[in-house]
């Protein structure tokens, strides 16, 4: 479970900890340093949120507080390969709802959660911008359009089978 | 001076500094304008949108309390545009609003109740969602109901201005609320359990943890023997809750109510004050005589206390080892007193009326063995005084009894920011210099958030600073860490203008609290009683001379040590 790890990896808090002491003097650095953060673990555990509200000398809570304002910063684990499926307007009349759905059995995980091993995380978003191949569905940066429940239920047990799990 | 802006209020000419808000400027020409998030010296964000007004040259409604005024603006603050708006806010806040108001501790007493009735409002006009949240009652000094929050906002700003952030809006939208990082329990986040959420909260969303139906349980039991003794700053508060002037000292009249209460004695807390002056003077020259750790920080505050164990932990070996009074005096009770009347410390049931919720925090600390059992606010004490029927405005004055009655002046201003550090001026000089005769340090009274001063003593400089509020507190220690301040003895009070605005305080109306100086007022029925009394050095009054030569022997001794001082636990949280 080395993904979940809420202290991550000494390179991570390294890498935090640059980032916190390069911006801790611009105003407004919170969201900036946020990013960052979610970018080193993956997702804002309550240790890598404690270290910024003491790099920055602001309560937990406030840090806290901006982290569930923005849908984009997850409290949450995300996986070695992160699942975003389009339920912008053109992927949705196409039938995203099925897509999500078939996913979620596949992975037996819900939107906005992550695999127990690690591997897998699935969150929504809104228009990816490939509206000529909805419905869409991104796997890290790689794109996959003209998606039937079947066809990405393939495609992720293609993904399975290189990870050895299938 | 700056420049003057000319405006009208409904049609009222009125002139202001440039950079007032309408709010500041309505209030000039004596218009009330409605405000629930807005609280002065604490909050003000223009989020509950009650004081929208029409303004010239603004496009809508705007917020008075954080919109400027400009030349030859003229303002509207009730027309129907304006009342509708108020009263539709209203409604959507009474919508996820837990309505139990017979119930309620701040029934007859709620912002939101108040302007519901003004408006005339529909309490079911919206059906909001169902409201099933968990009290969290996880501290043994405050309760947090957030179905009956209106997310104002007032108590996050107080928690912020102490610079402890315990609480904050979490979440987006319809499902924001207040409370803790990580939805952690109050007693497990940074709380320092100092009450000014709950002076600050316009509802009942935050009240302290009663305990008025232990208090009322011992009182009915005939094998427990009661005792009461007052904090010095409840005497100058407790008036209000019976509509009494602000900074009204109404001491006798509140020991006759609690006579009548029934408890078998009513003390008065100063006397620990005394005692915890002449314990604190004489560690703080020991400190100074050899060269012990330096400066030495007050402990008579136990926010202040779970602050530095929590934020500063590097700081506790800088902490008095005192007491605070309250807890000398549950611990002189149950040792000297019960000895010398022969009574079983186990029989005894200790109540202690204070201006505070950390204090209920205090009496559960492991290291305090029970010696309070309960510890109530001035605000239960009032509610305790209403159910017994007591008419507390026509009560005779009474005294307290013997021999916990006559108190210094200096045990008295305790409860003001400045007082301790006063007192103790009084009682360390004259240790020094027998000849000593100063009895007014002016210098470290009133209400500046941080007051300093020096002063020389038979030969020893000594360099005080006194802060109130926990951000001066923190203000202090950073100015120590890194050089920039240099003290050898230092006051500090959690709570902004000391126990006399602490958190278990009468919540007075908005109104009085956006237009008083309670602060101000209340501390001066302190100095006022100070001032007429014929003793103001705690080591003058026969109550000091008899409980060492009795008991403790002298100042700081084994005996003083085992029943008045403490020691303390690091417990660093983020």
């Amino acid at each position: 479970m080395e993904h979940c790890a809420a202290c991550g990896t000494a390179e991570q808090a390294k890498a935090l900890k640059a980032v916190i002491e390069e911006s801790r003097s611009t105003p407004g650095c919170l969201m900036h340093i946020l990013q960052e953060a979610q970018g080193i673990y993956g997702y804002l555990p309550i240790g890598v949120q404690k270290t910024i509200a003491e790099g920055l000398g602001i309560s937990l809570s406030e840090v806290y507080g901006v982290v569930t304002f923005y849908s984009q910063f997850s409290l949450k684990p995300k996986g070695k390969h992160r699942i975003s499926v389009c339920l912008g307007t053109a992927c949705y009349v196409k039938g995203a709802d099925k897509i999500l759905a078939a996913v979620e059995k596949e992975l037996g995980i819900k939107c906005g959660e992550c695999t127990e091993d690690g591997l897998f995380s699935i969150d929504s978003c809104r228009c990816v911008g490939a509206c000529g191949l909805a419905p869409v569905i991104m796997i890290g940066e790689e794109v996959y359009g003209k998606l039937t429940p079947e066809k990405v239920t393939a495609i992720i047990k293609d993904y399975k089978k290189q990870e050895g799990v299938e | 001076m700056a420049n003057m802006i000319n405006l009208k209020i409904n049609n009222i000419p009125v002139s202001v500094p440039e950079g007032s808000t309408i709010l500041e400027a309505a209030r000039k020409a004596h218009i009330e304008i409605p405000t629930l998030c807005y609280l002065k010296d604490v909050s003000c964000v223009g989020s509950c949108r009650m004081c929208l007004v029409e303004a010239t040259g603004a496009r809508g409604l705007v917020a008075a309390c954080v919109y400027p005024v400009s030349e030859g603006m003229e303002v509207q603050t009730n027309t129907e545009k304006c009342r509708k708006s108020r009263k539709m806010s209203l409604e959507l806040m009474l919508s996820k609003h837990k309505k139990k108001c017979p119930s309620c501790e701040r029934n007859h007493n709620c912002e939101l109740q108040r302007l519901s009735a003004e408006y005339n409002c529909d309490e079911d006009y919206f059906e909001g969602e169902p409201l099933e949240h968990e009290v969290d009652t996880s501290a043994p000094y405050v309760v947090r109901d957030r179905d009956k929050c209106i997310n104002c906002n007032r108590c996050v700003a107080a928690c912020k201005k102490q610079s402890v952030g315990a609480i904050g809006p979490i979440g987006r939208g319809y499902a924001v609320h207040i409370g803790s990082a990580f939805e952690m329990s109050l007693m497990e986040s940074v709380c320092v359990g100092c009450g000014q959420c709950i002076v600050a909260c316009p509802v009942g969303a935050l009240k302290e943890r009663t305990t008025v139906d232990e208090v009322w349980a011992a009182l009915g039991d005939p094998n427990k023997k009661v005792v009461f003794f007052t904090a010095p700053s409840v005497r100058a508060t407790l008036g209000e809750a019976f509509d009494l002037p602000v900074g009204t000292n109404v001491e006798g009249k509140m020991v006759a109510a609690i006579r009548r209460l029934g408890p078998d004695h009513v003390f008065n807390m100063d006397i620990t004050a005394d005692l915890t002056i002449m314990e604190e003077a004489t560690e703080l020259i020991h400190r100074i005589t050899n060269k012990g750790v330096m400066p030495m920080f007050t402990s008579c505050c136990p926010a202040w206390v779970k602050f530095v164990e929590q934020k500063h932990p590097e700081m506790i070996p800088h902490l008095s080892t005192c007491k605070s009074p309250q807890e000398m005096f549950g611990g002189l009770l149950k040792t000297y007193w019960c000895e010398k009347n022969g009574i079983d410390p186990k029989d005894l049931f200790v109540v202690s009326v204070i201006p505070c919720t950390a204090k209920k925090y205090e009496c559960h600390r492991p290291e305090m063995k029970g010696e309070v059992d309960a510890a109530i606010t001035t605000r239960e004490l009032a509610r305790m005084i209403k159910t017994a029927g007591i008419k507390f405005e026509d009560l005779e004055d009474e005294k307290f009894e013997d021999p916990f009655s006559t108190c210094s002046g200096g045990g008295t201003i305790f409860g003001a920011t400045g007082g301790v550090m006063e007192a103790a001026l009084r009682v360390a000089a004259r240790m020094l210099d027998g000849k000593f005769e100063v009895v007014d340090f002016p210098e470290v009274r009133g209400t500046n958030p941080i007051k300093e001063a020096t002063y020389n003593v038979a030969g020893h400089q000594i360099r005080v600073a006194v802060a109130s509020g926990l951000s001066n507190a923190e203000e202090i220690i950073k100015g120590l860490q890194d050089g920039t301040r240099h003290y050898d003895f230092i006051e500090i009070m959690a709570c902004p203008g000391g126990c006399v605005n602490g958190g278990g305080q009468p919540t007075l109306p908005d109104s009085m609290r956006n237009s008083l100086d309670l602060k101000s007022l209340r501390a001066q029925a302190l100095y006022t009683s100070d001032k007429e009394n014929k003793l103001r050095c705690s080591n003058e009054s026969p109550v000091m001379k008899q409980l060492y030569d009795e008991y403790f022997k002298e100042p700081n001794s084994h005996k003083a040590h085992e029943v008045l001082h403490t020691s303390y636990k690091e417990d660093k949280r983020i």
